[in-house]
């Protein structure tokens, strides 16, 4: 038994999720499935969303497999870092602009 | 100039995995801990194909040499220019009598470099007048630049109205140069330009020019026609390069790809993303099914990759010199592990995507 809490060999048994449920483990893989066929955003976009995502999400499972599917796409390791920064300024933004809320609550409160 | 990463071939450094019965007994018995992964066989009968046959032969795939002016990471012939395999007049001679005679439309020369056989030209020559309907070389375009001797190869392949099909790892220099070594980038840009001065790849042209991509690393090509999408574009717009088709090709856990697996600890993912990638709908269209392969000193294979892995031809012709079309279609093909690679995704094989 590993020792940590990610095992990377996990990964591989994403699809036994439907044993145990298998009406809704089917669902969420047909629409994950639909989410990622080329559409108005191609599947090579739509990968390096998926890569930017899998970073703010901190999964391991997924960056390890969007590292994996954006270099099967021929992404560059330059567009992939790139990704990851948009991720990681969204992510930033998104707790500075909170910032916002607690001036309001600061102005709000204090005297 | 161009600058290897590994600068010697398996067989130069007498390397373990140079002997492709160790290359076997890998893929045998993996390094995996104890029977995880389906047997090809296993797999393709789940699919209802208990053993793969011959369709009728269209495509004669020559080696003419395993000599080449590179020494590519990733190679499956482990060629390089320290090997000195290299098909004699004699056997091209053999050769030319099959392709006189056999059903093939497709004479598909390959190595190595085989633009580096001294018989090539004349070879070339005497092929073309046997009346091909297609006529291939696997050209790595950084041979055209490679010596003054070869920079008039863009016009012999004009005059004999060769369909170029040419190995670009990446449409940047950075992931070209890490698979094939420093300066191949460059050499290969300024090579598909002079095919292009030639008409070669030009939008109409029936000077075919393809171009062939294999990832360059442990993972496995996807989408084709995204793939082909973006290199037209990159080259189009950086290089005002054209050409015609992209086929994307899986590295077959074989030889110098195998060594690097092993080395860079990927192997046994590489394996499970292969079987896990293994499509039923790819399995009709192998290229063994279609193809014949010969090696340099006249060995019958049932495709390049079996070549490499020395695994003959099950029949009872098993040489080019006594080369027997109906004897040879009622073989069964050689399968091994190896195959996961042809069957993977969309499937590939030598001409790229097949399913
Ligand atoms: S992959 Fe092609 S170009 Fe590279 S060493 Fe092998 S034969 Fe030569
Ligand atoms: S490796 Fe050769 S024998 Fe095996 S499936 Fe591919 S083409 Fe056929």
């Amino acid at each position: 038994m590993s020792k940590t809490y990610y095992d990377p060999s996990d990964l591989r048994k994403f699809g036994k999720i439907t044993e145990w449920s298998e009406e809704l483990g089917e669902k969420f893989f047909e629409y994950y499935g639909k989410v990622f066929e080329e559409g108005a955003l191609s599947a090579r976009e739509k990968a390096l969303i998926a890569l930017a995502v899998a970073h703010t999400e901190q999964c391991p499972y997924c960056i390890d497999a969007y590292t994996k599917d954006t270099l099967e796409r021929g992404v560059t390791k330059e567009e992939m870092m790139e990704a990851v920064h948009v991720g990681a300024a969204i992510k930033s933004g998104a707790t500075l602009v909170h910032g916002v809320m607690m001036m309001n609550k600061v102005n709000k409160l204090d005297l | 100039m161009v600058e290897p990463k590994i600068k010697k071939s398996l067989h130069k450094r007498n390397d373990n995995l140079s002997d492709p019965k160790e290359q076997l007994r890998i893929l045998n018995n993996g390094l995996f801990s104890g029977g995880e992964l389906p047997t090809f066989k296993e797999k393709i009968k789940e699919s209802g194909y208990a053993t793969f046959t011959p369709k009728a032969l269209e495509i004669l795939q020559i080696n003419v040499g395993y000599m080449c002016n590179q020494v590519c990471a990733h190679c499956h012939v482990d060629a390089g220019p320290d090997r000195k395999e290299i098909m004699t007049r004699e056997t091209m001679q053999q050769c030319l009598e099959v392709i006189k005679n056999s059903g093939a439309h497709t004479l598909d020369l390959t190595g190595g470099a085989p633009e580096m056989n001294p018989n090539f030209r004349w070879f070339v020559e005497e092929a073309s007048k046997l009346g091909v309907k297609d006529f291939i070389v696997r050209s790595n375009l950084t041979i055209i630049r490679a010596n003054k001797k070869y920079y008039d190869l863009p016009d012999f392949f004009k005059q004999y109205n060769i369909h170029v099909v040419s190995s670009m790892p990446h449409w940047t220099r950075g992931k070209t140069d890490k698979q094939r070594g420093n300066g191949v980038f460059d050499a290969s840009i300024k090579a598909l330009q002079e095919l292009n001065e030639r008409g070669y790849g030009m939008p109409g042209s029936n000077l075919k020019l393809d171009l062939v991509y294999n990832p360059s690393g442990a993972f496995l090509p996807s989408g084709q026609e995204a793939m082909k999408k973006e290199f037209k574009k990159a080259l189009l717009e950086d290089f005002d390069i054209q050409f015609h088709d992209l086929f994307a090709i899986t590295n077959l856990p074989i030889s110098r790809f195998l060594e690097y697996l092993i080395a860079s600890e990927n192997y046994e993912d590489y394996m499970y993303a292969l079987v896990e990638a293994y499509n039923p709908a790819a399995v009709a269209n192998v290229m063994c099914t279609n193809t014949l392969s010969v090696s340099w000193d006249g060995w019958l294979y049932d495709c390049d990759f079996n070549q490499m892995l020395d695994l003959k031809v099950a029949s009872k012709v098993q040489h080019i010199s006594e080369y027997n079309e109906a004897i040879l279609q009622n073989r069964q093909i050689v399968i091994s592990q190896h195959c996961y690679g042809c069957t993977a995704g969309a499937g590939s094989s030598c001409q790229g995507t097949v399913a």
